[in-house]
């Protein structure tokens, strides 16, 4: 699903964020990337979406070559793609079926086609009652759920989570992290930047270790 | 296809809705807009009305030949001939010095002192009519030039030298009134564009959220370009309505102006393909304004 080989990325003016990472994530398999603040793990996150290009090296997606990605081509990389943010960035003036069926609208479905996979993706996170609702009205881990329903319900084969959890307390990152773990099992890739250590040494999926932009554990499948 | 035109249909309600939800910004630049369109459609009918009465005057002008002393009846008479044959002349009349003599006794009621004159003083004279057609101002002095070199002629006079100077001034207005409208028509693309600058800037986020779950370009170009689409058009509309409102209040002062003239004009109201023109240059600048704008700031805004 995601493949790395020898990636460098450097930013202009600063360090070298990234050096030499080299990894596969296999289709359908669940993986963490920990590591301190600022070992990289924001940048290999966005060198998978093409928000960045690697500076060497070359980095695969489903198959396709990313490394040069053309700029007209980014969407419908993207579009295969499921990003969830610690922030939610979700749109406040918005309806949560709005913010739900905003890449479904963007990916051109019909009518009909985006009402029934918003309900689908709000009813596997649990909030199918609230889709009139606006998102302030939500608390955070509802949100968080508004943001994860989004990255679902264009039903991708890749899930990427920037710190799903980081504004979340323990037992609602929990089920933040099993609402994970159930798009897992039904053959959704899923990788997850994470530091919530104690939650993923109990959830036992492989984890990869950045450490001042090196991969220094986990690089290779299990 | 189907789904990109069902697409840009709801695009096209939606930027309308965001143009509802903001009435007091929406209307600001849809009057700003209307003004801009009003003021040079408005010369440029005024315009085109003293030009259409000065013309009716131009119909009705007369060429009048002074025949030297030497030049007999008999000369006259086959001179108008000849002159009739001319292209660009419609009539000729030939008024003797005896009839002038007699025409101007019984209009001027100097009869009595005229008896007393040993000879006539006066000339005799031809008087042309041109063609309508051929009667802008050029033509009508290259007529008279040609005129003035016959030997037979003393003087030819176009009475109406000042309608030249009007169709003049005429041409200095159309001319104006064509700076006037360029210049305000950039001013409208300007004052869209800045308008749909504003909006991108309000609406950064959603912008940047979009990139990020795989919008194209296109489908984020989209609302803003038919928003500057819908308030150049509905500046149009308005400019319209304001165009109309001038109007009346010039034509009671226009009829009776052209009724002095008895030209028969009166003050044209725009026909329906004038009536659509100004929604459509309208809508056009708008939409090109918003272009200029999203060019210049969507690439600005990328998630990072």
């Amino acid at each position: 699903m995601i493949r790395f080989s020898e990636v460098y990325k450097r930013y202009p003016g600063g360090g070298e964020a990234l050096k030499n990472v080299g990894f596969r994530l296999a289709p359908g398999e669940m993986s963490f990337l920990t590591g301190h603040s600022g070992a990289g793990k924001s940048t290999l996150l966005k060198l998978i979406t093409a928000i960045e290009r690697p500076t060497r090296g070359q980095v695969w997606i489903g198959g396709e070559n990313i490394s040069k990605i053309k700029s007209r081509k980014v969407p419908f990389l993207r579009r295969r793609i499921g990003v969830i943010f610690q922030d939610h960035k979700l749109l406040y003036d918005r309806t949560v079926f709005d913010n739900v069926a905003l890449p479904l609208v963007v990916a051109g479905l019909n009518h009909g086609e985006v009402r029934r996979r918003v309900r689908a993706a709000l009813d596997k996170v649990g909030l199918l009652k609230k889709e009139r609702v606006y998102p302030v009205a939500l608390s955070g881990g509802e949100q968080q759920r508004v943001g994860i329903a989004r990255a679902v319900a264009g039903k991708p084969p890749l899930l990427l989570a920037d710190e799903p959890t980081g504004n979340l307390d323990p037992a609602l990152s929990l089920e933040i992290m099993n609402l994970f773990a159930e798009f897992n099992r039904v053959g959704v890739a899923v990788l997850i930047a994470s530091h919530d250590l104690e939650l993923i040494q109990r959830l036992g999926y492989r984890q990869m270790v950045l450490d001042h932009g090196e991969l220094v554990a986990g690089g290779e499948p299990l | 296809m189907r789904a990109l035109l069902i697409r840009h249909i709801q695009v096209f309600f939606y930027s309308l809705g965001q143009l509802w939800r903001t009435p007091w910004g929406s209307l600001m630049s849809v009057a700003v807009i209307a003004v801009s369109l009003t003021l040079p459609t408005a010369l440029y009918l005024v315009l085109e009305l003293t030009d259409e009465i000065s013309g009716s005057w131009q119909t009705g002008a007369e060429i009048t030949l002074f025949l030297t002393a030497e030049v007999d009846d008999k000369a006259a008479v086959e001179l108008a001939d000849r002159l009739r044959q001319r292209p660009g002349i419609r009539s000729v009349s030939y008024v003797s010095a005896a009839a002038a003599l007699e025409e101007f006794r019984q209009k001027s009621g100097f009869g009595v002192a005229l008896d007393l004159l040993d000879q006539n003083p006066l000339p005799s004279l031809l008087r042309l009519q041109p063609d309508p057609d051929q009667a802008a101002p050029a033509q009508i002095n290259q007529l008279i030039e040609q005129f003035q070199a016959l030997a037979e002629v003393d003087t030819a006079e176009f009475d109406h030298a000042w309608v030249q100077r009007l169709h003049a001034m005429v041409a200095i207005g159309q001319r104006l009134a064509l700076i006037a409208s360029l210049l305000l028509g950039v001013g409208v693309v300007l004052i869209i564009g800045n308008t749909i600058r504003l909006a991108i800037f309000n609406r950064r986020d959603e912008i940047e959220i979009s990139k990020l779950i795989g919008a194209t370009d296109a489908f984020i170009r989209r609302p803003f370009l038919y928003s500057g689409l819908q308030q150049g058009a509905l500046g149009g509309l308005l400019a319209l309505l304001l165009v109309y409102a001038s109007l009346s209040l010039l034509a009671p002062v226009a009829d009776r102006l052209a009724g002095f003239y008895q030209s028969g004009l009166t003050l044209q109201i725009m026909g329906w393909v004038e009536l659509l023109l100004l929604p459509i240059i309208g809508g056009a600048l708008g939409l090109f304004g918003a272009w200029l704008a999203v060019g210049r700031h969507l690439r600005d805004i990328e998630p990072g």
